[in-house]
């Protein structure tokens, strides 16, 4: 997840606002993607650089250029252990920020890249992360136009670092806004979730634990661009889930549009594994992280068509509707049983499985 | 999933909620403490009380190891690691807990070497990995897992390893229930006994609880449906005027509990006469010490603590709401100083702490209107 206002015009400059942020020190839950994060971002980075009152904080921001809109987003990987089943870092780097631009209504035009790398990684290691990138790029149909590369000490890195910053181009006859979302609205989920975060937990073997499982990570433009095709005057937002898990994006959606969200657990699909797994750390799928799924809001009366275009589309037929937007509770994710129960999921807090992404 | 759906089933779980319905009537109300932090967790986590009659009121237990850890005993454990030869290896729920200068992680950001480790073994495992450093195990829990430091500090002794050592703060449940029931302010009607302490020590210990104080007590799983099973069979009890101790987890709890576990434990350990914990005071003989047999391996005998007690801020009512004398949101500090980003009482850390567990999943469903199923 990067953030940024939605539409901010390029030529202004921000004024600064007052900083919230008084947290003593940085954690490792400021980068979790979850309550912390949040914080800092909304207290410390927005006020000083977008200036006040920014809006909702999405994806992507929309930059217009002399007329021209386009939507730019950026995103590090920080990942460990690098590679793990089904991906490594070089593919998360591409499809993370051609998915942040997907689920902004933006298809990937270009990309950049940079590098941090720690003196003494092993060239096998950093060719094959750079193969697995040109590959993702191939697969995801955008183009790396440029690049930087930075080495430090050993011990002052963790192999490599990868940043990627992606503009886009914006899908016609879509807008994505949280404050769009109405009463009835469904949403929506592209497939399991929690693959990746539990795929990379286990491969750090720190656990004993084992499991089938790969990480999920893949671009998401053709479903996305499904969805647009078949209900696009319907789709009121969408978000890739990454760090901090459905719930936490589902959080800042009832935050921004002040509704309640209120998902079905049965509905919501979820391997057996990583149910499994959940259930023995003690860790709720909906807190964590996914590489290749997204969540899309649409208006009720084209929540089929939405379900349908995913279902035929290559790699959506395990999505569902998981839920549906009402009034109450406000600001607030409500999960319930089939038996009556509920409970309300905030947003991730802490940070139970760092570096994921 | 296997051992798990079984106990989640709609049908089943409609139909003994129903069962609870008839069985509690309505001219009664009826005060049941779950005595386990897992419990809690579980009655928040499932929505049990919004399919439990109105006058059936669980009270949250102090079966929480996490939440009844006195911060001093956190310092102390932290001082140690301060030398930077030292390793702090604790398990997760500890990381997030404050101690007076900030909690194991925060430590960590500051540089401190805090490991989490998901076992006592993976700890021992950390030494024999870093012969040059100390690994110190910070040991929470019940009976639960005081069997597992017991048999890894077994296993330390007999392999010979120099740079291995506990910080021992294993508590016991039993005597924790006798200070509730000799607490005056608390009226209870039975128990929901902790399921993965009865593992080892079986159901024997609460027989007291019945004959004695003569309350009902059910040692019960942790599914919805164990839950609810349990609830039944006090409720049974109540209306025939029984008090016994009654087991819904046979298939996890023996009666007689776990031999070798307990065997492991009188091996290593001694009873403390007294110990400290967080919001009831002290309690006599209800905490673990490592005995004089294993002294190489503990480490307040290896390393000087400060051993300051260290009050809790007195707004924060964590000994009432421990005692379940007061709900978690009627707590002063409960959503505003004391969130689970910034938690002042460990009762807000824990994901069994009763505070976290009501603030994470409970407390704004009180604003909602309706919950009708989808249209």
């Amino acid at each position: 997840m990067s953030s940024g206002p939605s539409a901010l015009p390029a030529a202004v400059l921000p004024e600064f606002a007052p900083t919230r942020f008084r947290d003593p020190q940085i954690e490792m839950a400021h980068g979790a993607g979850g309550k912390a994060s949040r914080k800092l971002v909304e207290g410390l980075f927005a006020p000083l650089l977008f200036g006040a009152a920014p809006g909702p904080l999405g994806d992507a921001a929309h930059v217009d250029i002399d007329g021209t809109i386009v939507a730019i987003t950026t995103d590090s990987f920080v990942v460990k252990p690098i590679r793990f089943p089904g991906g490594s870092i070089g593919e998360l780097a591409v499809n993370g920020t051609v998915n942040d631009l997907a689920v902004s209504g933006a298809i990937a035009e270009a990309l950049v890249v940079s590098y941090v790398l720690e003196a003494g990684l092993p060239t096998p290691i950093l060719e094959a992360e750079v193969r697995a990138m040109a590959k993702a790029a191939r697969e995801a149909g955008v183009r790396i136009a440029a690049g930087d590369t930075k080495v430090v000490e050993h011990g002052m890195a963790d192999q490599m670092y990868v940043t990627t910053t992606g503009i886009g181009r914006l899908i016609g006859g879509v807008t994505i806004d949280p404050r769009s979302v109405r009463v009835g609205d469904r949403i929506l989920l592209s497939g399991p979730i929690g693959d990746h975060g539990i795929t990379i937990l286990l491969a750090r073997g720190e656990l004993d634990l084992e499991a089938n499982l790969r990480s999920d990570t893949r671009s998401v433009l053709p479903l996305v661009q499904a969805v647009i095709q078949a209900a696009g005057p319907g789709v009121r937002w969408m978000r890739d889930p990454t760090r901090g898990g459905a719930a936490t994006s589902l959080n800042e959606l009832a935050r921004d549009c002040g509704l309640g969200m209120v998902l079905f657990e049965d509905q919501i699909p979820v391997r057996d594994t990583v149910r499994g797994a959940c259930e023995l750390l003690g860790l709720d799928p909906l807190h964590i992280a996914n590489e290749g799924q997204f969540l899309v809001v649409v208006s009720p009366e084209y929540a089929d068509a939405a379900l349908n275009a995913l279902n035929l589309a290559p790699g959506g037929s395990e999505a569902q509707v998981i839920g549906e937007v009402r009034e109450q509770p406000a600001g607030t994710v409500l999960v319930t049983t089939l038996y009556g129960g509920s409970r309300i999921v905030d947003m991730l807090v802490g940070d139970p499985l760092p570096r994921i992404c | 999933m296997r051992f798990v759906d079984e106990f989640r089933e709609p049908e089943l779980i409609s139909k003994t909620a129903e069962e609870i319905r008839r069985l509690a009537g309505t001219n009664r109300h009826y005060r049941m403490m779950e005595v386990c932090g897992g419990h809690t967790h579980a009655i928040y986590r499932f929505g049990l009380k919004d399919i439990l009659p109105e006058n059936i009121e669980l009270i949250h237990g102090p079966g929480c190891p996490v939440c009844v850890l006195p911060m001093g005993r956190i310092d102390d454990g932290l001082s140690i690691a301060n030398d930077p030869d030292v390793i702090f290896a604790a398990f997760g729920d500890m990381m997030r807990v404050p101690g007076t200068l900030g909690s194991p992680l925060e430590h960590r950001a500051r540089g401190m070497d805090v490991r989490i480790v998901y076992s006592p073994s993976d700890a021992l495992k950390l030494a024999r990995l870093n012969p040059n450093k100390h690994v110190m195990f910070f040991a929470i829990g019940f009976e639960t897992t005081a069997p597992s430091t017991a048999l890894t500090m077994m296993r330390a002794k007999a392999e010979g390893i120099q740079n291995f050592s506990v910080f021992c703060n294993h508590v016991t449940i039993i005597p924790a229930i006798r200070a509730i029931l000799d607490s005056p302010d608390m009226r209870l009607d039975a128990f929901i006994g902790p399921g993965h302490v009865s593992t080892v020590i079986g159901c024997r210990p609460y027989e007291w609880i019945a004959q004695n104080e003569h309350k009902p007590i059910v040692v019960s799983g942790f599914e919805p449906l164990d839950m609810l099973q349990s609830i039944v069979m006090l409720l049974r009890q109540l209306r025939a005027g029984e008090a016994k101790v009654e087991n819904q987890y046979k298939r996890v709890v023996p009666w007689e509990g776990n031999r070798a576990a307990l065997k492991a434990m009188a091996e290593v350990f001694q009873l403390r006469p007294y110990f400290e914990w967080r919001g009831m005071g002290f309690i006599s003989q209800s905490a673990l010490s490592v005995n004089e047999k294993y002294a190489e391996f503990d480490a307040e005998r290896r390393f000087q603590v400060p051993g300051i007690r260290v009050t809790d801020p007195k707004a924060a009512q964590c000994g009432e709401v421990l005692k379940g004398v007061l709900k978690p949101h009627q707590c002063k500090l409960f959503g505003k100083e004391c969130t689970p980003e910034h938690p002042i009482g460990a009762l807000m850390v824990s994901s069994e702490g009763s505070c976290a567990a009501y603030h994470n999943y409970e407390h704004r469903k009180a604003a909602m209107v309706s919950l009708s199923p989808m249209a």
